[in-house]
């Protein structure tokens, strides 16, 4: 997709410039990039998400120009950061919210990526960077969570770490390391404080090499067809950043119903008391983004079987490129597999709803019983993987397709795209 | 450095036998590679639990100040240790078990040091208070064996710690500890 350049410096001082340092050509290029005619505003969320990393990236270095990472001071940092740094009741919750924000757009990016078949050849890279980029910021999340203190903080981090220490004969020892002590501690928060502020910067590394890839290959389209001639595409400027301001735009009146009217619907309010290593909160739970793999993790009663189970729910999408085998890249000229990708999303809610209860607890009023939050993630937990092995794999050999439209040009002129 | 003057044997070794260069390229890398490897183990190490953190490690316990039947929480390496003084009848509990129908068979005379005497105290259970699963802390007298119970994710412990149902994988853990005299034990 990167052809040849068609930038024309108009003035001598582009001129002089575009000799010695062609980078008013490399941006007119880039933002001239041909993306397909008929994206529509699930396409939105690249540019969406660029927007949260640069937000979390500049607030978070704002907030660690107040914040102590000492298990003493972190709690009262934070507060004092909320009630007496100027705008720091606007700054602190925009980073905490932002946080959830950024999953929220990545989910809806992922998702995105699977019902059109984005991860297909030539875009298997593409995708893998995207599971790295997406790995990045569960790591990032997580130790950010951390630094406030609170008791979720705390217990979160314990349990998290606690999965290290269940590999078998090194896990101990391992587990002594990352915390730099018996236990999560002072060495913990310092070195999660450290790491929390590197990994946005690999992230941004990686997004680099993502939108490097998604304009090598071209980006992928609602109909899944590659575009064939000219008129297939539009340049990305003005046409698609003008569509992605409108939905980034809309995007920001949902983040800031949030920051203003509920800045603290999203966290746990067990979060607002202190840390305490004699006491554990009566129910633990991550933040909500986590709580499908919480919930795949506790499905099973065997504890290295429950990590090995929630590692393999993010290991398997890396190698989704492979086990997709349906040559149609679109889920809306699969008909069957449409299905099962609508049941894969629901199934997730389900997840996320089981992560958040306890696992005794009632599910479904049915039977003599009913079913437990247990069984359910357990039946979840099943179709979780059975989307990955053996649906995706055996659809693409048996599924039979609806015609191709011929070009995109095509599709949206008879209003099929 | 006699025969640097034959320049070829620089770059062809007679019969395919490696040639000076190579034998240079091998060392460079070899050197690099024992040099970057001298210097990332320091970059590894810095993280493990640091002299003072390891200093911190060992506390003196007090039993004298526990009656029947309460339990005492002292912090230990950051975790907590529960010092319990176990009725006749959590005793008796602990010992009717069969060894065998346990997860992780241990006999509860296995749980306790003996004092200088030789003898142990089955009354004073000495245990780190944390969930063998996901460190949770769990909650005494509650479960469905008398013991403990860990609100995390449902494991219930005997009155000997040991594990009986749900995830958790071992019993508790029996720290390291002796008795430096008939009331106060160090443990660590």
């Amino acid at each position: 997709m990167s052809g040849p350049s068609t930038y024309e410096p108009k003035y001598a001082a582009e001129r002089w410039l575009d000799k010695r340092l062609p980078i008013i050509r490399m941006s007119v290029d880039f933002m001239g990039f041909p993306s397909p005619r008929n994206l529509n505003y699930w396409y939105a969320f690249g540019g969406i998400l660029t927007l949260c990393l640069v937000a979390q990236i500049i607030t978070g270095i704002i907030l660690a120009m107040h914040y102590t990472p000492h298990v003493d001071l972190a709690f009262d940092s934070v507060q004092r950061i909320r009630r007496d740094v100027p705008f720091g009741w606007l700054l602190q919750p925009m980073h905490a919210v932002g946080a959830s924000m950024f999953f929220l757009a990545v989910y809806i990016h992922m998702f995105r990526g699977m019902f059109y078949g984005s991860y297909k050849n030539p875009r298997e890279l593409l995708w893998i960077i995207g599971c790295l980029i997406y790995l990045a910021m569960m790591a990032t999340g997580f130790l950010g969570y951390t630094l406030p203190w609170g008791q979720m903080s705390f217990w979160g981090a314990t349990v998290i770490t606690g999965f290290f220490g269940a590999i078998p004969i090194v896990g101990e020892s391992l587990q002594q390391w990352l915390l730099g002590g018996y236990s999560v501690g002072n060495p913990t928060l310092q070195r999660f404080f450290s790491l929390h502020y590197l990994l946005p910067f690999v992230i941004a590394a990686l997004v680099g090499l993502h939108i490097w890839a998604v304009h090598h290959v071209g980006q992928n389209n609602p109909i899944g067809i590659e575009p064939k001639s000219k008129s297939d595409t539009l340049p990305f400027h003005p046409f698609y950043t003008m569509k992605d301001a409108f939905a980034i735009a809309v995007f920001l009146m949902i983040f800031a119903l949030f920051v203003f009217y509920l800045p603290d619907a999203l966290g746990h309010a067990d979060n607002y008391q202190r840390a305490d290593p004699m006491k554990t909160p009566p129910h633990i739970v991550p933040e909500w983004y986590f709580l499908p793999f919480y919930a795949i993790l506790r499905a099973v009663p065997d504890k290295l079987l429950g990590i090995i189970l929630m590692f393999g729910a993010i290991a398997v999408l890396f190698v989704l490129p492979w086990l997709d085998t349906s040559k149609v890249r679109s889920m809306r000229f699969r008909p069957i597999t449409k299905w099962f990708f609508i049941i894969f999303l629901i199934n997730g809610f389900i997840l996320g709803w089981c992560g958040a209860k306890a696992p005794d607890a009632i599910a479904i009023p049915i039977g003599e019983h009913g079913m437990t939050f247990k069984w359910l993630s357990r039946i979840s937990t099943l179709y979780y993987f059975a989307y990955f092995i053996p649906i995706l794999p055996v659809m693409g050999w048996i599924e039979k397709t609806k015609p191709l439209p011929e070009s995109i040009t095509k599709a949206v002129l008879s209003g099929d795209a | 450095m006699s025969d640097t003057d034959k320049s070829d044997e620089n770059h062809i070794g007679e019969g395919g036998e490696p040639t000076r260069r190579d034998f240079i390229y091998i060392a460079t890398a070899a050197a690099a590679a024992v040099g970057g490897g001298a210097f990332a183990w320091p970059l590894v190490s810095q993280m493990s639990a640091a002299g003072d953190t390891r200093a911190a490690g060992s506390i003196e316990i007090d039993l004298s100040k526990v009656s029947e039947g309460q339990q005492l929480k002292v912090l230990w390496r950051g975790k907590p240790v529960f010092v319990r003084y176990r009725t006749q009848k959590e005793i008796d509990e602990a010992d009717a078990v069969d060894i065998a129908s346990l997860p992780d068979p241990e006999t509860d005379d296995a749980r306790f040091v003996a004092n200088p005497e030789g003898k142990i105290n089955k009354h004073m259970l000495v245990m780190v208070g944390v969930c063998t699963h996901f460190g949770c802390i769990p909650v005494g007298e509650a479960g469905d064996f008398d013991g403990w119970y860990c609100p995390c994710h449902g494991s219930h412990y005997d009155t000997s710690g040991r594990i009986r149902k749900g995830p958790a994988p071992k019993n508790m853990v029996i720290p390291k500890y002796t008795y430096i005299s008939d009331t106060v034990i160090k443990v660590g």
